[in-house]
């Protein structure tokens, strides 16, 4: 190696060692979710700080291509939940959109089993495209619900959730009439408003919500905003993303991959 | 989950048409919802009738003066039931007042109210009555006269001095009084209007066109009771005093016509995402009472009628009944103005595609009897109000008190 070689190297070596040194420190970065692989068999290792909200911020990517609407997430909230059976009360719900070569657009909420929602054999040579499109609170970053609520009863908590507290909640459902993707309802065992509340019962403790968890074709990706390590930055980074209703300014915090103009 | 409920649910998942999100089956705000903006409605316009006279002083309009003030005190007493009973846990009603968020319209109902009753209309009619309840309570015997001097709270000035005191307190509370009727029922409207997520309820103009309905319904109120009144008392009826606030109403009825085909050209031409399924709900579920009821009968026959009361120069008695029918055509229009906004508002998905509908409970605490029994209640409180605080001023030479 001549001196001039060794030059040119030290070129190349040096900025290399930067970008090197940048990408240990973003392995380094901890993944506060677990894998998403995890079964929910395998119990998670408490954390050896205190939970800390102030440094987590949750939010739900969705990949509508990866849903074959087999309605496992909604059974599993149900369950998880406690929410009633009934096909009137939904944490969330999957949509199926067909969307005919003459533009027409036949929505369904294939949760609900009503008497038009039954199966029928469609003529498929009419059909343009179709697709399952999984809905739920979203969580937003200004929560229409959370300003009108006369009692403070729904919150947003300092890891981005939106809650509610049952035993202050009057049942006014102003909140229910506030939300514009028909999130909440009332629960007419407690006369008080429900939602989805993200699992915030297992996410404190390290766990997926049950409709991530479920999920067969990880359609869902559940994540936190603050940790560039999590799913749903990469999540978010590998897709082009969009929300419900932007334009009503809510900024919501579960975003849709391959969404399609039609979804309201 | 009772099975009544599910089963009644059921029934309505086979009346939607199009595409709903599956909570928005359950309509949130019934009839009871209806009744609330309808009741305060009529207390903020029977207090703008009672305050041109004091303010601006409309003489003409004197004899409608106290049963003005005592209808929207008898409203305004039951005004805040509605509410309560529809309440999913009504227990907790108080909550509203201990811990209210200061970002929620409603949190101020509690407030808004308790200033309107407390601060000026409680205030307006002890300042009216003292005189007339320390006189009364000096002449009378018995219990009724300890209810005159309580109500008066014991006093007993009744020198010139004190009454012309009186008569400044009333102008000073009623020029408070206007824009605290505004602030009441336009509050309302903001209740609906700031709904962004609902577009027949997101509009500016609500809490304007609220107000204007208020005022046509409040003066259409007290042309009735007056008139009602007189029947009742076999008296005969103040015609300059019935042709003015009538005339007030025929322009109030037009301001308000004009309001609201505003919006509905605005929201027209402006075509939205929503015009659609906004299109749809006014042809298919509000037809009978937005088209037929609210503008047809509620307006245009009533506007008719009092041009040809006006014009045709009709004897008195012929000016009476054509008055008569057209205050009780104004009150059933604004009435379906009430239910077109909070139940139309929830006849339509989020989604923009699809229809709900909405099936009235008879009986039970959000049913139609419910909300029969709380419109004919302000009724009862007023007929006891009016027996207590007589609706004429005493005559000059009542003796003085002992």
């Amino acid at each position: 190696m001549n001196k001039r070689d060794f030059l040119k190297g030290l070129i190349l070596f040096f900025p290399a060692g930067g970008v090197l040194g940048a990408l240990a420190r973003e392995l380094d970065a901890k993944e506060t979710v677990p894998a998403q692989t995890g079964t929910a068999g395998t119990a998670p290792k408490p954390g050896p700080k205190a939970y800390d909200p102030k440094s987590h911020y949750y939010g739900m990517g969705i990949e509508i291509d990866k849903c074959i609407g087999c309605n496992r997430c909604v059974e599993a909230c149900k369950a998880e939940n406690n929410v009633l059976q009934e096909p009137f009360f939904f944490r969330t719900w999957i949509e199926r959109y067909v969307i005919k070569k003459d533009g027409d657009v036949v929505v369904e909420s294939i949760s609900v089993k009503s008497k038009a929602s039954k199966e029928t054999s469609q003529d498929d040579s009419d059909v343009l495209r179709t697709f399952f499109v999984p809905k739920l609170c979203n969580h937003c970053v200004h929560p229409p619900c959370v300003q009108v609520c006369p009692v403070g009863a729904t919150f947003a908590t300092e890891d981005g959730v939106v809650l509610i507290d049952s035993k202050r909640c009057i049942g006014c459902r102003y909140c229910i009439q506030a939300c514009p993707y028909g999130a909440r309802y009332l629960d007419p065992r407690t006369k008080t408003a429900d939602k989805c509340s993200f699992c915030y019962h297992r996410v404190r403790q390290g766990l997926l919500p049950a409709c991530v968890e479920v999920c067969p074709t990880q359609a869902r990706i559940f994540g936190d905003l603050r940790s560039k390590a999590s799913r749903l930055v990469r999540f978010a980074r590998m897709n082009k993303i969009h929300v419900l209703k932007p334009s009503l300014n809510t900024e919501p915090k579960v975003y849709y991959a391959q969404l399609d103009g039609e979804v309201r | 989950m009772s099975p009544e409920m599910a089963q009644g649910l059921s029934e309505l998942l086979d009346q939607v048409t199009g595409y709903i999100y599956p909570n928005e089956i359950e309509l949130q705000w019934s009839i009871l919802i209806v009744v609330y903006p309808y009741i305060t409605g009529l207390v903020a316009g029977a207090f703008i009738l009672a305050s041109l006279v004091k303010v601006f002083n409309v003489k003409d309009l004197q004899p409608t003066y106290r049963l003005a003030l005592l209808t929207a005190l008898a409203f305004l007493l039951v005004a805040p039931l509605p509410l309560l009973l529809h309440l999913g846990r009504p227990e907790r009603f108080y909550e509203i007042l201990l811990t209210p968020n200061v970002t929620s319209a409603m949190a101020m109902f509690g407030f808004v109210y308790a200033w309107y009753l407390m601060g000026v209309l409680l205030l307006e009619v002890w300042f009216e009555y003292r005189r007339d309840l320390i006189v009364m309570g000096g002449r009378e015997r018995g219990l009724i006269a300890w209810i005159h001097r309580a109500l008066s709270l014991f006093s007993t000035d009744t020198s010139e001095a004190a009454l012309a005191f009186d008569r400044k307190a009333i102008r000073g509370i009623t020029i408070i009084g206007i824009p605290s009727a505004f602030l009441l029922h336009g509050y309302v409207g903001f209740i609906f209007g700031s709904v962004k997520a609902n577009p027949w309820w997101g509009s500016v103009l609500m809490p304007i066109v609220f107000l204007m309905s208020a005022i046509v319904s409040g003066i259409a109120l007290v042309i009735f009771l007056y008139m009602m009144l007189a029947a009742i008392r076999k008296e005969p009826v103040d015609m300059p005093c019935l042709d003015t606030i009538t005339s007030y109403l025929f322009y109030a009825v037009i301001v308000d016509f004009s309001l609201e085909a505003l919006d509905f050209i605005h929201r027209l031409y402006q075509s939205e995402e929503s015009v659609k399924i906004l299109g749809k709900l006014i042809t298919h579920k509000l037809f009978m009472s937005l088209f037929v009821l609210q503008i047809l009968i509620g307006m245009f026959i009533p506007l008719g009628i009092l041009v040809v009361a006006k014009w045709r120069k009709l004897n008195e008695d012929g000016r009476k009944l054509l008055y008569f029918t057209a205050v009780i055509l104004i009150q059933l229009g604004i009435f379906s103005t009430r239910w077109n906004v909070v139940i139309g508002g929830q006849l339509f998905s989020k989604s923009f595609r699809g229809l709900m509908a909405y099936k009235m409970e008879v009986m039970g605490i959000e049913g139609f009897l419910a909300a029969i029994v709380l419109l004919a209640l302000p009724f009862v409180i007023l007929a006891v109000l009016i027996r207590v605080l007589p609706t004429k001023r005493l005559v000059d030479e009542a003796p003085k008190p002992a």
